[in-house]
């Protein structure tokens, strides 16, 4: 067993848990943050995926003892009260989740990718960042122009800021 | 009709709650008290069970219980059924072997359950099921049908000799005989239809809780159709009564078919929480989920087209064998047989079909219905088999589907299909059109000079949805009616709640369903709840599967919605003293014509309910139900066409444009609609280039991760291009066909066919991997 001391989603936790407790678990077992989705067991779905101070990573495959002190971000923690994130509107705008069971994760990565890739962003580059995220509804159709939609508005939120 | 009414490119209202994590999916629900079960599976495809020694495991922590199958038997659990009667060419039925939940005697696949472990935690149970010591005794597998086929074969079922499910058949043999007699040219071609793994992205799950005091379950479970759950449960498997069984399927993260069925775990779920008496959750991994989820397609067929001397075809003979893999699930014996061979006319005037079908036991995971369940393996086997014949007979391969179209409606088929309506040349044209067919040869110059291999690719596919009416599909054997139910109910305040028995899980329904109402009273979506999944709160209801929501669904609603305007329209004119023939709803009011005189909706439904004013007679209250047991199939049809490019040093396939053409007759939200299409083509290009579940010959699954079964990811398909052509449905009110299968029935032989064009060759199978493409392109060097 060991104790932890995270941030998540702005607020402090501390948790005592046993060596192999994955974040994933945390999250959704002791937190109840439910947003964040088991897809697979071999690290290939993403939809996991949370930001540990700020960028994303799988939280099936981070044991919770390796990332003390970390800031951790979970869907649940991206949207300013009633204003949604960017990137969630885009998502809603342009169809880009079904069944929602990936989306979580999607929006996760995507926010890391725009963040990433400030002026160079095109269709390509949001389909190879999106290899470890696998959506079995949408066809990424939508999800791919989610992404450039929603890169857009953040550029426009940043500079607003 | 509002601008929220049908036709609209509304956002879906359900979104809010998944793009913020608040989506509440089986896996979220907790309960006080709540056990966690872990199933001990086998690990060998057939093997006798000697004995289970579940001692050490009983005393580790947190273990609550070790229940193993024989227990199952005790209680007298009911084996799974196949829930759909096919007989045999000679009149026998078909020949089944027993499935239990948990097997007490003989494991047939890898990764059948023969004991649970409960305990406090999902760890501990995990923990405990490595301490569980089974003994197993193999015996000798059959993974493959050849094998199961060959003399001498290891038998998996006694009740199946030869390992024979059925030799079923559709269609006249003679006529078809003759007809290929007279044929002035033959076309044949193999094939096989590669096994695919659904993975919907939320693995199946189930939580299950037992109320002593009332004797009553509570089964959360991701289910495409809760009542048809409940009634199986309660029915056959004889673990809960019905009235004392609520199944609630919350929000389900895709289905794709896999889970219509009830499967081994969420009965074991169910029935382990009373033996425990306390809750049990059991969430599969996605392990769990490449070996116990139903699988789908895997056909080897032979198939044969004559043609006369104008290019007409003649007749079709089909011989296909179809893997149900060791057990018979709950619609498995009708896909490949009334889902399959009777769309096996396709879009074309065929005087005369012959289709044998032969069903066969493996010792792998049952196969059962998978996003177009038949339909796919129909449309790849008719549009492989034209594009093969086009260029055998030397004719452009869209004018040779162009001579043999159906093209007078009503087309009664010879394998029972009575096509409605449709217009296939329209579809076609508009995607030539799209795709610039006329510039296809100068695109494939441009490709050779820069040493790639271009294709074009063509595939009209049709496909039946809008299963089904009962009647006809009680004759063929089915063992449900296959209608909807609707309830729609106007609350005092003049909001409205609809309880529909389709079970959205990604369709959207929550927004096209509001919409049919909302336009129809002219209020805005806002103002319409969709309620739907929970059997407690909707009567009944057959589920979401085959396309049929829009089609079957919406019509109860429809019908239902007629009935409350009707009671709407004679309060409205009692309170507004004109006659109810001059009232007309528009924008939330009833109106008298001609007249500036008006009612609001929510004047009229609180007058319902306040019953103080109301036609002599009349009783109280606003909400009418429905039951709409569809009259036809319908049948959505369209063209798509693929361009590939090959790269000849890798065998590696791009596709660099992708037309899809549609005809769904009246689309509900396009936005929708084009969104479904999507999911299906990206699920059907995976059927040709990467999917592909592959077992060894001792029946090892060697394909049971995403590490080793390729899905299509947002880099391996491009973005598409959809459009739609429309004719519209006359067999439902609202004209609908159906759009969720389309995308996944119409795109495989559309991308094969462009890789055999851009190959020169036919000698390609599914999945079209750069190797498998690679090996191809050696061949035809060799050749040259
Ligand atoms: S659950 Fe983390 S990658 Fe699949
Ligand atoms: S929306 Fe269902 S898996 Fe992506």
């Amino acid at each position: 067993m060991s104790t932890v001391k995270l941030t998540v989603n702005g607020k402090s936790v501390s948790a005592t848990v046993e060596d192999r407790t994955l974040l994933v678990h945390l999250l959704r077992e002791n937190l109840n943050l439910t947003g964040t989705h088991v897809g697979c067991d071999t690290s290939q779905c993403g939809a996991c995926i949370v930001h540990i101070d700020g960028k994303a990573v799988k939280s099936c495959t981070t044991l919770v003892g390796q990332i003390d002190g970390a800031n951790v971000t979970t869907i649940e923690g991206i949207a300013k009260g009633d204003q949604l994130h960017p990137m969630q509107a885009a998502f809603r705008d342009n169809h880009g989740l079904q069944c929602g069971y990936c989306t979580p994760g999607m929006i996760m990565s995507a926010i890391d990718i725009v963040n990433r890739h400030a002026s160079d962003l095109d269709e390509e580059t949001v389909r190879q960042e999106l290899e470890g995220n696998i959506c079995r509804c949408t066809g990424y159709h939508n999800i791919v122009k989610s992404v450039l939609d929603a890169a857009g508005r953040m550029k426009v939120a940043q500079a607003a800021e | 009709m509002g601008v929220e009414g049908i036709g609209a490119r509304v956002a879906r209202k359900e979104d809010k709650r998944f793009i913020t994590g608040r989506g509440r999916y089986v896996d979220d629900v907790k309960i006080v008290g709540l056990t966690h079960a872990h199933f001990i599976r086998s690990p060998h495809a057939h093997a006798k069970v000697k004995g289970i020694d579940a001692s050490a495991a009983k005393d580790m922590p947190g273990v609550v219980d070790v229940l193993t199958a024989q227990q199952l038997v005790d209680d007298k659990i009911g084996n799974l059924i196949c829930g759909w009667a096919v007989s045999s060419k000679d009149g026998s039925p078909m020949k089944m072997g027993a499935w239990p939940a948990m097997a007490p005697d003989t494991v047939r696949f890898v990764g059948q359950a023969v004991a649970v472990v409960i305990a406090e935690t999902k760890n501990q149970a995990k923990d405990a099921a490595e301490a569980v010591v089974v003994e197993y005794e193999e015996l000798p597998a059959v993974s493959s049908m050849t094998a199961a086929l060959a003399s001498g074969a290891p038998q998996l079922h006694p009740e199946a000799p030869g390992n024979v499910v059925y030799d079923w058949s559709i269609g006249d043999e003679k006529l078809t005989k003759d007809a290929f007699s007279k044929a002035a040219n033959i076309v044949s071609l193999d094939l096989t239809n590669n096994r695919l793994v659904p993975n919907a992205m939320e693995p199946r799950a189930a939580v299950a809780e037992y109320d002593e005091a009332e004797e009553h379950f509570t089964l959360h479970t991701t289910s495409q159709n809760p009542h048809v759950a409940r009634l199986v449960l309660s029915a056959f498997y004889n673990v809960a009564q019905e009235h004392k069984l609520r199944v609630i399927a919350p929000d389900v993260g895709g289905g794709f078919g896999s889970k219509i069925f009830i499967y081994p775990e969420e009965m074991v779920a169910l029935w382990a929480s009373k033996k425990v008496r306390r809750p049990v959750k059991w969430t599969g991994d996605r392990t769990e989920a490449f070996l116990t989820d139903a699988h789908g397609r895997d056909h080897i067929s032979h198939a044969e087209m004559a043609f006369d001397t104008n290019n007409k075809i003649l007749g079709l003979r089909v011989k296909t064998h179809a893997n149900f893999g060791a057990y018979m699930s709950l619609f498995s014996s009708s896909v490949p047989t009334y889902l399959y061979a009777t769309l096996l006319s396709g879009q074309y005037n065929i005087p005369t079909i012959y289709a044998e079908v032969m069903g066969v036991y493996t010792n792998t995971t049952p196969v059962d219905a998978y996003r177009g369940a038949g339909r796919p393996e129909a449309s790849y086997l008719v549009e492989r088999l034209m594009e093969t014949s086009a260029r055998q007979l030397k004719v452009d391969p869209a004018e040779l589907r162009r001579i043999n179209f159906v093209t007078q409606f009503p087309h009664q088929t010879p394998v029972i299909m009575a096509y409605d309506i449709g217009d296939f040349g329209a579809s076609l044209d508009a995607a030539l059109k799209a795709i610039d067919y006329a510039g296809f040869p100068a695109r494939k110059a441009k490709a050779k000079a820069a040493g790639k291999l271009r294709g074009l690719g063509f595939s009209c596919y049709i496909e039946a949805c809008g299963i089904a009416p009962s009647k006809a599909v009680g004759s063929l054997g089915a063992g449900v009616g296959l209608w909807e139910s609707a309830e729609v109910r106007v609350n005092p305040v003049g909001t409205i709640e609809v309880l529909t028995g389709s079970h959205s899980h990604g369709q959207g329904h929550e927004t096209t369903f509001a919409q049919l109402v909302a336009g129809r009273l002219g209020i805005s979506v806002d103002q319409v709840q969709i309620v739907h999944g929970d059997t407690d709160k909707v009567q009944f209801g057959m589920g979401t599967y085959g396309s049929r929501s829009a089609a079957v669904g919406m019509s109860a609603i429809f019908k239902a919605m007629e009935k409350v305007e009707a009671k709407a329209k004679k309060i409205a004119a009692h309170l507004l003293e004109a006659s109810e023939g001059d009232i007309v709803i528009e924008n939330g009011e009833f109106k008298v014509t001609g007249t500036d005189k008006a009612i609001a909706l929510p004047m009229v439904a609180l007058a319902a309910y306040t019953a103080h004013n109301l036609p002599d007679g009349m009783e109280p209250g606003l909400k009418e139900g429905a039951f709409y047991d569809p009259t036809n199939f319908t049948f959505p049809a369209g063209a798509y066409i693929c361009e590939v490019e090959i790269d000849p040093g890798t065998g590696k396939v791009d596709i660099v444009d992708f037309v899809a053409v549609d005809d769904f007759g009246r689309l509900i939200n396009p936005m929708i609609v084009e969104g479904q299409v999507h999911g299906g083509l990206a699920q059907g290009i995976g059927q040709a280039l990467l999917e592909g579940a592959v077992y060894d010959d001792n029946g090892q699954p060697v394909t049971a991760s995403f590490m080793d079964y390729a899905m299509p990811r947002a880099d391996d398909v491009p973005s598409f291009r959809v459009s739609h052509t429309t004719t519209l449905c006359p067999g439902n009110p609202l004209g609908v066909k159906g759009c969720g299968e389309a995308g996944a029935i119409g795109s495989s032989p559309a991308v094969i066919n462009a890789i055999t064009d851009a190959l020169g060759h036919n000698r390609i199978e599914m999945p079209a991997t750069p190797g498998r493409v690679w090996e191809a392109l050696q061949l035809q060097q060799a050749a040259e």
